[in-house]
């Protein structure tokens, strides 16, 4: 994803998700430009599946994507930290209970 | 708390000798940035004008077979210069500014490809020697520091293993043709041979750029170790086919398990990087001509978009 805010002559930005075959996710593959979203996926499909590799793509603008900050990483993600009880391994079984998870 | 630069370069270094990858949002020193940003735009340009000295032969390949493979290869390195370019992005730089740093001859590319294509057998020195070296240093940068930059370089090595092999065995396949085919091959060969050497760059000696970019791990190995490793995977490539390593210094060291090479000229290295190569300006004539002949083609799609937002 770019974070330029520098005036473009180039066309929009997007971001590309591929998922290699069904039943898997789509993962982030790279980004690409394209003045709209049909000529998004057409350069997506040329420029990330020239052999195969999706069976399935997403086009986002990238200007869309809202995601956290590495500055707040500790503070946006410590609520998990003190959980433990969250956690299978935090409960003990009886002795001579089997217990398959 | 607000941290001072210079912790924050701390923190990013200590980051770096764990192994940790830098993403686009991460903290960087402004020089690392600034270095990465003229590293991969020069990889990006350099994987865009790739395709002129191989262009000029698609519709000279001598059959239809050989046209498929050399085009879906031109694609290819297109396709290369787009991953790259978009990596690059990523560091705050607009890819426009990076064309028009190319087209007015502000950025560099590769040297290789300021060498003509001759004949056709130059299409497979191409692959299996220009490509193999370039594989042997992508594959060193898919595991550098920054992360969209490796992605990229993960992507494209898969592909470059394909570049490499056809050319090799079109090589092969001429060498076991006519006296006058191996002699094309041989013609090849002597003349792609010592510039593939020097794509990997100055010896690490007189690489003023070295320390800092291995420190950073954006570089993981010297120039040198680099090209000695092309050598040692190429030589017997070479002699298994039956063609001549242009270097009467070349030979095979028992001690060392390597072989040693003839001195590089690094005079006519400079000569081509400073502009003065056999098809400089041809090279940027036809981007510049590219650029400018494809524009009614971009405008179409802008007003083709346009009119079916409203
Ligand atoms: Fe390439
Ligand atoms: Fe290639």
């Amino acid at each position: 994803m770019s974070e330029s805010n520098i005036p473009t002559n180039q066309w929009k930005l997007w971001e590309v998700f591929t998922q290699k075959k069904s039943g898997l996710p789509h993962e982030h593959a790279g980004s690409l430009r394209a003045p709209d979203a049909e000529m998004a996926l057409l350069n997506a499909r040329d420029v990330y599946s020239r052999r195969n590799e999706a069976v399935s793509i997403w086009v986002v603008p990238s200007e869309c994507m809202v995601s956290s900050t590495p500055e707040d990483v500790g503070s946006f993600f410590d609520p998990a930290n003190d959980k433990l009880y969250r956690h299978p391994n935090f409960y003990k079984t009886p002795d001579g209970v089997k217990w398959t998870s | 708390m607000i941290a001072t630069d210079t912790e924050r370069e701390l923190e990013f270094q200590a980051k770096i000798d764990r192994g940790e990858v830098i993403e686009p949002k991460d903290w960087m020193p402004e020089r690392y940035r600034k270095q990465l940003i003229r590293m991969m735009s020069q990889h990006a340009h350099s994987e865009v004008v790739g395709m002129l000295p191989e262009g000029n032969w698609i519709t000279r390949a001598p059959s239809l077979a050989r046209k498929a493979i050399l085009l879906a290869k031109v694609q290819d390195e297109g396709g290369h210069g787009l991953y790259i370019y978009s990596a690059a992005e990523t560091l705050g730089i607009d890819r426009g500014e990076m064309i028009d740093q190319l087209h007015t001859g502000k950025a560099k590319y590769s040297s290789i490809f300021n060498y003509p294509t001759l004949n056709w057998a130059d299409i497979g020195a191409i692959g299996w020697l220009v490509d193999g070296a370039a594989i042997v240093n992508q594959t060193a940068l898919a595991k550098c520091s920054y992360g969209p930059y490796s992605r990229a370089m993960i992507r494209i090595c898969k592909e470059e293993n394909f570049h490499h092999k056809q050319g090799y065995q079109m090589l092969a396949y001429m060498m076991r043709g006519t006296k006058e085919q191996q002699e094309m091959a041989q013609d090849a060969m002597n003349r792609f041979w010592w510039p593939a050497l020097m794509m990997f760059g100055p010896s690490d000696t007189d690489s003023p750029n070295s320390a800092e970019l291995m420190r950073w791990k954006v570089k993981l190995h010297s120039n040198d170790d680099l090209r000695q490793r092309f050598i040692d995977r190429t030589v017997p490539q070479a002699e298994a086919i039956g063609l001549k390593i242009p270097d009467p210094k070349m030979k095979f060291n028992e001690t060392t398990r390597h072989y040693e090479h003839g001195e590089i000229d690094w005079q006519e290295f400079k000569n081509v990087v400073s502009g003065n190569g056999p098809c400089n300006r041809e090279r940027l004539r036809a981007r510049v001509k590219a650029d400018t002949d494809g524009k009614w083609v971009r405008d179409a799609a802008e007003a083709y978009a346009k009119k079916h937002m409203n």
